[in-house]
């Protein structure tokens, strides 16, 4: 498998306080990699440093590289909005635009980004909702507001709202968290289906869902990354203490 | 003794209780039977003289003969200009505070100030209408100098409520856009403003109705209180409703006090319809925004 995202050296801040400290790694296509760690060990902060979506932030900044393929995303040539075009991102709490109906939620990109007159919504529209699973439960109410969906559902919808973009990595920040263990299901089955065209990196603070629906695993620790490596090994023989400390629930 | 200490205890306090919401009640009564007081005096007076006449006949020296055809094309003439003033660039402001302008400390400053602003007399602005739009930029008694005057004097409300309604729209929707790879501008446009957009319209609509009842300003800049004609465009001399209640209040004829109360009963029915559609506006969006 190729790797499809590289990190290299990366520091970020918000403001003076760093949070993240030289991190290098790989991201591999067509699979899910689990980014885990206590709360405030920079997880969230090192997903959303790969799409720029840490810079949205007032005062926030970064330092190092990430390449896809083998092209950086912070070249000062690069749009960032260009870059989370191609990297989409599902965040914790499903937000679906409030006042859009499911159609238009689905189709946001476009119409956001002023292109929906150059593409076939209707057909956009249901292959990304085929994607997300959700097509079957929505194709009779497509009209009906976004909001009017479940938790589970809304979030799907948001998965759904990624994909019809066609992006090339989907970042996931803890997306079952706000969710019941029957919808937090559904999801990590999408997520196993999606592994097979992306490159998926999910946040989570469930290490039984890293263990279940990840390839790779990271151990984020106080910004700094204690461990990467395969899954089963990171779950069954860690090489680290702290990473052992952390999975058999000594702390965090 | 346990017991009865707390049962003692308890029964102090349901006694403050109540103090409490008698209290309360007391200053609702108050207050309300005041305005009813006040609206009832207004009706009595102002009800009889309510004719299909007063509203199409011009300012007279008989009171029975009398008008407000002037007043209410003028105050009509002046609430438009001023909407069409402060609207705009209110609601630009706010977005630049709210979204573009960041934490910075001028705009620290100026968002302080502006909310300073909102408390400043209405005479003061009036003194600054005289100066620069009546002398300066010669504008004279005109409808645009009365407009821009009463767009100064409520653009900090515009301003403040917009910021407000923009501030209350969940970070998650707007990170929601950037993620899918919209611009700032984009964002704001599509998925921030129609968010707002009820919060911002509830805004003006309060605002224009404080305007319209404004009266200070309007002396200082000399709107004149005795009209025989429509105004024809907006640089006509003009005269508006609170205006022509003054005049007439200032008059010593008993009968002019009963026409000036008929008037101010039309100006009350004007910020009772705004004040309403500005309610309706906001329960329609927030049960929208449940859904």
């Amino acid at each position: 498998m190729t790797a499809r995202v590289k990190i290299d050296d990366l520091c970020a801040w918000f403001g003076d306080q760093q949070v993240l400290y030289d991190i290098s790694t790989s991201i591999k296509d067509r699979a899910v990699t689990a980014i885990i760690g206590p709360s405030g060990c920079g997880k969230s902060t090192f997903i959303r440093c790969l799409n720029r979506m840490h810079e949205t932030i007032p005062n926030a900044h970064r330092t190092g590289q990430v390449l896809i393929d083998n092209a950086d995303i912070y070249d000062h040539t690069v749009d960032p909005v260009t870059i989370r075009q191609r990297i989409g991102m599902v965040f914790q709490k499903p937000n679906p635009f409030p006042r859009m109906s499911i159609y238009d939620n689905v189709v946001a990109g476009f119409r956001l980004n002023g292109t929906a007159r150059r593409v076939n919504l209707d057909q956009i529209v249901e292959e990304s909702l085929r994607q997300a699973a959700l097509w079957e439960q929505v194709k009779d109410r497509l009209k009906e507001p976004g909001a009017s969906l479940s938790g589970g559902q809304q979030q799907r919808l948001c998965i759904a709202r990624a994909l019809a973009i066609k992006p090339e990595v989907l970042l996931m920040d803890e997306p079952c968290s706000a969710l019941d263990p029957a919808a937090t299901h559904r999801i990590e089955d999408l997520i196993h289906k999606l592994k097979k065209n992306y490159a998926i990196v999910v946040v989570t603070h469930n290490m039984q869902q890293a263990a279940r629906i990840s390839g790779d695993t990271g151990f984020f620790l106080d910004g700094t990354l204690v461990e990467f490596g395969r899954t089963k090994g990171i779950f069954t023989n860690p090489k680290d203490k702290r990473t052992e400390d952390y999975i058999t629930g000594r702390f965090g | 003794m346990n017991a009865n200490l707390s049962a003692g205890q308890s029964s102090t306090r349901k006694v403050k209780d109540r103090l409490f919401q008698a209290l309360c009640i007391g200053a609702i009564i108050f207050s309300l039977g005041a305005l009813a007081g006040l609206l009832l005096d207004v009706v009595i007076s102002g009800l009889p003289s309510l004719s299909w006449h007063f509203f199409t006949n011009f300012a007279s020296r008989f009171p029975e003969k009398a008008g407000i055809k002037a007043a209410i094309y003028g105050t009509l003439w002046m609430m438009s200009l001023t909407a069409s003033f402060c609207i705009p660039i209110g609601i630009a402001t706010a977005i630049y505070l709210e979204e573009y302008a960041g934490d910075s400390r001028l705009a620290r400053i100026i968002k302080l100030n502006i909310a300073n602003l909102a408390g400043v007399p209405s005479i003061v602005y009036g003194f600054l209408g005289l100066a620069i739009f009546v002398r300066m930029l010669q504008f004279d008694r005109s409808v645009l100098s009365g407009a821009l005057t009463m767009a100064l004097l409520v653009m900090p409300i515009v301003i403040v409520s917009a910021q407000e309604a923009i501030r209350a729209v969940p970070l998650s929707l707007r990170e929601g856009s950037y993620a899918l790879g919209a611009t700032r501008w984009q964002t704001t446009r599509r998925v921030v403003l129609p968010a707002a957009v009820s919060g911002i319209a509830t805004g003006v609509i309060l605002a224009l109705s404080r305007a319209i009842g404004e009266t200070a300003p309007l002396i200082m800049i000399g709107a004149l209180t005795f009209i025989a004609f429509v105004p024809d465009g907006p640089m006509a001399p003009f005269t508006a409703l609170p205006i022509q209640i003054f005049n007439w209040i200032s008059r010593p004829q008993a009968g002019f006090h009963d026409i000036a109360a008929a008037a101010v009963l039309v100006l009350l029915l004007f910020i009772f319809i705004m004040n309403a559609a500005a309610s309706i506006l906001r329960h329609r969006y927030d049960r929208r925004w449940q859904d």
